[in-house]
């Protein structure tokens, strides 16, 4: 059990973290230079927050009140760096011995020879971190630091040091360890596959401010805020005017059309959807009839950005005023498209997220 | 033939050397740590004695050593210790004149040095003193031994400020630059021609000594970014 309430002023913004973390994976998830890695640093005791307080499975490790500041020798924290932090003039063998305990320090034959073992590093025990591929480097770094006995893992972005044929491989290395981790996992990354992939649980952190927890999951399906939903994924926002409150009717303005959502709520400013939300639909008459069906328009087709899996598709609706289009995502086996100036595309009640500010 | 300015040059040297190689590596890590007014002032006054002329470091040397300085003649009253006109003046001069050149290449090193790697052992519940002598030494040793060898090579060829602390006394102060002077002023180029040969002998191989040093640290380096 992981409990962080701390401050601390930055250069740029005010580093303000207040979250609790039970025996999960939780990812926090932030743009580059949003205080994630300096929220490490600050449970690792490598960084000193101005205020808070810190507590791991009931031992506090800081409290500015009580003046508690423990050394980073003395938290028991097992600290993952991005770039692995290996001690370059050691060999593989020489660095996992650096990450046992002083009591242990008699017994370090065997206790090496095991770990080489279980972390899949034989054959490169005399070698040095250079010599040694991105996922052996990770792999010592962790065997490294688990012979450490640390009561918390904390991983700086761990996959962002790797291309992406060794990123599968390690990713499923991470997996397995989690797996078998009985306690805190804490994991920050600005990449949504490392989380959705790796995590449990995930607060978004933005300008040094970190929110509300929610299940990865959650955070695709409900994100709290549009900073969550934007970090998520999602590209399409607009303001929004109430017309109808007891049909939960409003306009989005940006998009110059009329919606109704069931997650509308009294207070709502904004409105989202999810790329993969909005369904073309594939008519061969491209007009919205007189009764017309709810939440469906034209929109006009400006751009087809190819992919694989599915294509991005921009188009801007035919009411609309301003620049901001809208982004919607089909497969590519929706060929017709190529071939349409103006479709259908409807924005399912229950997918459009509304939000406060 | 008497050999004694050349083992006089090499315990000169070898002194200063050893005494540069504590100090140079303690203030490179002392001030990389302290705030940048502090760290530029200093960076300032310790590097100065790379661009002074020697004499002006031999004036201040006599100014502070000398038996009617405060400090010199505080020392020969207490313990009858004479600090300037001995073969062990040298020293002093030697020290200051090359000591930039330690601190400078260690600062260098200590500053591309990645402080990840310092986190990383407080994590692993190393002590500091434990991580500086392991992990951040070993690490910076290139840089740190071109420091060692260019001191070395420096202290060994002080003439400037040597010359006026020490004086030039045969078979008690003489140094190789110093006996080189003196047979070019007395005529004697045959001997002058032959110190001049050890001379350049000694900075020739350590200047190669410092070639293969760089080379070295080129390519660790390199292996190092491609293996990333």
């Amino acid at each position: 059990m992981l409990k962080v309430h701390i401050r601390k002023r930055l250069h740029t913004f005010d580093l303000d973290i207040n979250f609790e973390a039970g025996n999960e994976v939780l990812g926090i998830l932030g743009p580059s230079g949003s205080g994630k890695s300096m929220t490490l640093k600050c449970i690792a005791g490598i960084e000193t927050p101005d205020w808070g307080h810190i507590e791991l499975d009931g031992r506090t490790l800081f409290d500015s009140r009580a003046k508690i500041n423990l050394p980073p020798q003395q938290r028991k924290v097992g600290y993952l760096f991005q770039q692995y932090a290996l001690f370059p003039a050691m060999t593989v063998e020489q660095n996992l011995f650096a990450g046992i305990p002083k009591e242990e320090k008699k017994n370090s034959q065997n206790i090496i020879e095991d770990a080489i073992d279980r972390m899949n590093l034989k054959g490169v025990e005399k070698k040095k971190p250079y010599q040694l591929s991105g996922g052996q480097k990770q792999r010592v770094a962790l065997g490294r630091i688990l012979l450490n006995h640390p009561q918390i893992l904390l991983l700086d972005e761990p996959l962002s040091a790797l291309d992406l044929f060794l990123k599968w491989q390690v990713e499923l290395e991470l997996k397995s360890l989690f797996e078998s981790w009985p306690g805190t996992i804490l994991l920050v990354t600005h990449n949504l596959g490392e989380l959705s992939h790796l995590c449990d649980q995930v607060s978004v952190l933005h300008e040094g401010v970190n929110q509300t927890k929610q299940t990865v999951r959650e955070l695709y399906s409900h994100p709290a805020t549009v900073v969550a939903a934007k970090l998520a994924g999602c590209r399409n926002f607009s303001r929004i005017k109430l017309v109808d409150w007891q049909q939960k009717r409003f306009k989005a303005l940006d998009w110059g059309i009329e919606l109704l959502s069931s997650n509308l709520r009294p207070k709502s400013q904004f409105c989202g959807i999810f790329n993969h939300d909005i369904m073309p639909l594939l008519t061969d008459a491209p007009s919205v009839p007189e009764d017309k069906i709810e939440n469906t328009f034209v929109v006009k087709k400006q751009h087809i950005l190819w992919a694989v899996a599915a294509n991005q598709v921009v188009c801007k609706s035919k009411t609309q005023t301003n620049d901001s289009p809208l982004f919607l995502e089909c497969p590519t086996e929706y060929n017709e498209l190529n071939l349409m100036d103006e479709f259908l595309v409807c924005l399912p009640s229950e997918k459009i997220l509304c939000f406060d500010s | 033939m008497d050999w004694f300015p050349l083992w006089n040059s090499l315990r000169i040297a070898a002194i200063s050397t050893f005494v540069i190689f504590f100090l140079g590596i303690y203030l490179a890590w002392y001030i990389a740590k302290l705030p940048p007014f502090l760290k530029g002032l200093l960076d300032v006054v310790l590097t100065l004695p790379l661009v002074l002329p020697p004499t002006v470091v031999g004036f201040f040397l006599l100014k502070t050593l000398g038996p009617y300085s405060a400090f010199g003649s505080f020392i020969l009253r207490m313990a009858d210790v004479r600090l300037v006109m001995e073969w062990y003046s040298a020293i002093f001069a030697s020290i200051v004149v090359a000591f930039p050149l330690m601190y400078r290449t260690a600062r260098g090193a200590f500053e591309s040095f990645d402080s990840d790697l310092c986190y990383a052992g407080q994590t692993l519940g190393m002590s500091n003193a434990r991580i500086f002598w392991q992990v951040v030494l070993p690490t910076c040793r290139q840089g740190i031994l071109a420091g060692t060898v260019l001191s070395f090579a420096r202290a060994l060829g002080e003439y400037g400020a040597t010359s006026m602390v020490s004086g030039f006394t045969p078979g008690q102060t003489a140094t190789i630059s110093t006996t080189v002077y003196q047979l070019w002023r007395t005529g004697d180029d045959a001997k002058a021609y032959l110190w001049v040969m050890v001379n350049i002998t000694i900075s020739f191989i350590v200047l190669l000594a410092i070639n293969s040093l760089e080379a070295r640290q080129k390519k660790s380096q390199i292996l190092q970014s491609s293996g990333v």
